[in-house]
């Protein structure tokens, strides 16, 4: 094989591995974000009707 | 008290790290710095980049596969920069109960773990065409190899213990013991004989590259550094909004609960 085959696949696997990280950040952030805009819209964050 | 600062409620010693100790104040600093840390990671990236393609030589003896040092060397200082800052973390857990101290910890742990699994695979490949193999038990490789484990490890005890001052008190023992690692591999190529390189850059009496190759090196590991400091401060977020979430879960059960009876 030659060497340009392992340093595509090292600059490729390496660019893969960091897009992933940023979108997971970016998912999972989105995801917290809307799950607690539902629970404050259900009033549950709100202090005056907690108990 | 909000369920937010009920979470948190903890006693810090120093007034910096306590002003630091208050995740809204946190989540308002992070907020402004993390664009900027990710619009300069990006440019650095890009001029990294640039000279390691369009400026920087082959080498003598290596050829065009010594770029693939511009990845492998970043990622592998990363591995060992996300684990002295998870070991840093669980002594901010155990000893000062810092409330963002697991926080960090739990957000450190996968991009650790990233860095790591690239600095293996990146430097099984650039084996391959210079040493003639992908994989050799020398003591930098399987040390190396001990590292991504440990960091696997301390992702599944996370995921084990639903609790998570619990989950963070057992990661934080798991961590320091860990930690023993991290100058295991530093300083396995000096005090084994390994097929891996000794140090070239970090070493007592200057780097031994020429600075062609060292310049754009240490850019793209600048840039690498700042794409890191900038996932782990989204993570930390996440996981301050993710620990918002389990609270008021919690409050809403216990609510409902209350009605029910």
């Amino acid at each position: 094989m030659s060497h340009t085959f392992f340093i595509a696949f090292s600059y490729i696997l390496t660019a893969l591995v960091v897009i992933g990280l940023i979108l997971r950040a970016v998912i999972d952030h989105r995801i917290q974000v809307r799950t607690l805009a539902e629970l404050e819209a259900r009033g549950i964050g709100r202090r005056s009707r907690r108990g | 008290m909000s369920p937010l600062q009920a979470h948190f409620k903890t006693a810090t010693s120093s007034p910096m790290i306590r002003e630091l100790a208050n995740p809204t104040r946190f989540m308002s600093l992070s907020g402004t710095l993390l664009p900027w840390l990710g619009g300069l990671a990006a440019l650095l990236m890009a001029a990294g980049l640039y000279m390691v393609w369009f400026t920087a030589p082959a080498d003598y003896q290596q050829g065009e596969t010594v770029k693939i040092m511009y990845i492998h060397v970043p990622a592998a200082w990363l591995s060992l920069f996300f684990y002295m800052i998870m070991a840093s973390s669980a002594l901010g857990t155990l000893v000062w109960r810092h409330p963002l101290a697991d926080v960090s910890q739990k957000a450190a742990a996968p991009i650790g773990a990233a860095f790591t699994l690239i600095c293996l695979v990146t430097g099984s490949l650039w084996g391959k065409p210079m040493w003639g193999t992908y994989w050799q038990w020398d003591a930098r490789l399987t040390s190396m190899l001990v590292m991504l484990l440990i960091y696997l490890g301390i992702l599944a005890l996370w995921r084990a213990i639903e609790e998570p001052n619990r989950a963070a008190r057992a990661v934080s023992i798991l961590t320091l013991v860990g930690a023993v690692n991290v100058p295991i591999v530093k300083f396995s190529v000096d005090w084994w004989n390994t097929l891996h390189q000794p140090a070239s850059v970090f070493r007592l009496g200057g780097p031994t590259i020429h600075s062609s190759m060292l310049v754009p090196l240490l850019i793209v590991a600048v840039a690498f550094t700042l794409t890191g400091v900038a996932l782990h401060l989204s993570g930390m977020r996440t996981e301050i909004l993710r620990r918002r979430v389990r609270t008021l879960t919690i409050l809403e059960a216990e609510r409902l609960d209350a009605q029910a009876a």
